[in-house]
């Protein structure tokens, strides 16, 4: 393919052009996550010709991932292929024109440090505020824009957060879910996905291109179930001694977070156990296990796949765990150390 | 007393006199919210002391966590 035509449609667009397009060819967007609200944004943003994409993923793809998971098909769950590779290897086939990066690993603090100066925006896709807050301050320290967005049911919700200018995840803080406390248990239809990406995507155009001004600038939240559409300007909630944006910032989601961490997984019933220094080597793990006659092992390149009679344990390169089986982090962890010693 | 919630016209006793007391009424009290009154966002802080009148319009969202 040539390249010529292929943002035809985009550039014709005025407010984009062919300056917007050149802008876009230019920028470096990090996606947090590649499950429903990831594989929709990156797909778009592929599409539309960003220069390059990083998308960082822990989890691996499961049959009732693709219901909504746009990237990933059946033969990817089948070989319970990690996301962020399903996700590289799909958009790949869909505009080869843009580098795409992709990273097993769960979004630490040292991760996050170490790619923020390259990157122009950070699109959240994540599913839990643990992480978001750790992007937040990363967007604080770095200067880089984040876009929030989040669906459960049908209901979807976005907010950009541009340093210096509007209010953070953090001076909302008292106005957030507990900790642990946004694991639903009630679905999620796929449309309510996808209109959360498209505000999330519009607004990332906005804001590479040199559109600035275009920006909602509006906590906007819908549900398409019930039809109801709400916007409202939350200026006024930004807090003057934020501990992430006002002058007092600490950044204190980035101190911590790099200690051996445990965390349940929303709604599947599930632990992921991130040791304090990674790296698994998985064949070396695979043999001393392979002499225990109860144990069913799978594997990949990406991961090893460990069934007993009670828990599946899958384990990365990265030396992460995930346990199924369980929401009780102590139970995850002595199953992980029985395995992993 | 005429409401106007997120769009959907709802009508309440005259005793759901403040944004509080609206809360209890809808079950929302102990939930994290964003609250918009008139276009106006309130402080959580303030919610006691905001009354409400025959006509208000409120937008009424809350974070969630799911991608
Ligand atoms: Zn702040």
């Amino acid at each position: 393919m040539s390249g010529t035509n292929r943002y035809h449609r985009q550039t014709l667009f005025e407010p984009i052009g062919e300056t917007g397009q050149d802008r876009l060819m230019e920028s470096h967007v990090l996606i947090v996550g590649a499950g429903a609200l990831g594989s929709g944004s990156a797909e778009a943003l592929v599409r539309a010709g960003i220069g390059k994409l990083t998308l960082i993923d822990r989890d691996y793809v499961e049959e009732s991932n693709l219901q909504r998971q746009q990237l990933f098909s059946e033969q990817d769950a089948y070989e319970k292929l990690p996301k962020a590779i399903g996700a590289k290897n799909r958009l790949n086939d869909i505009n080869s024109m843009v580098e795409v990066e992709a990273i097993i690993a769960d979004a630490g603090a040292d991760l996050l440090s170490e790619l923020a100066p390259a990157i122009d925006l950070i699109i959240d896709a994540t599913d839990n505020f643990d992480i978001r807050m750790l992007v937040n301050d990363i967007s604080q320290k770095f200067e880089v824009p984040w876009i929030y967005g989040a669906c459960v049911a049908s209901y979807g919700m976005t907010f950009t957060i541009i340093p210096g200018q509007t209010p953070c995840l953090q001076c909302l803080q008292g106005y957030l879910p507990a900790s642990g406390a946004t694991c639903d248990s009630v679905g999620v239809i796929q449309p309510v996905v996808q209109h959360v990406v498209s505000y999330q995507v519009t607004e990332a155009m906005k804001l590479l291109t040199g559109n600035r001004a275009q920006i909602s600038g509006k906590l906007i939240a819908f549900d398409l179930w019930k039809n109801e559409h709400m916007e409202m300007e939350i200026e006024k909630l930004k807090k003057p001694d934020c501990s992430s944006c006002s002058e007092n910032r600490i950044y204190a989601h980035l101190s911590y977070g790099n200690q051996m961490k445990t965390t349940v997984m929303c709604g599947r019933d599930t632990v992921q156990i991130r040791p304090q220094h990674g790296i698994a080597n998985l064949s070396k793990v695979a043999e001393n296990l392979r002499s225990n006659k109860n144990l069913q092992l799978s594997w990949n390149p990406y991961l090893l796949s460990i069934q007993d009679e009670n828990f599946r344990i899958v384990l990365f390169k990265d030396g992460r765990a995930l346990i199924h089986g369980t929401m009780d982090e102590m139970e995850a962890k002595n199953v992980y150390y029985r395995y992993m010693g | 007393m005429n409401l106007v919630i997120n769009g959907n016209s709802m009508e309440l006793g005259d005793e759901v006199s403040s944004v509080t007391m609206l809360l209890e009424h809808l079950g929302l009290a102990e939930k994290p919210l964003i609250i918009e009154h008139n276009q106006d966002i309130l402080q959580k802080e303030h919610y006691r002391q905001v009354m409400l009148e025959n006509g208000d319009t409120l937008e009424i969202v809350h974070f969630v966590g799911g991608g």
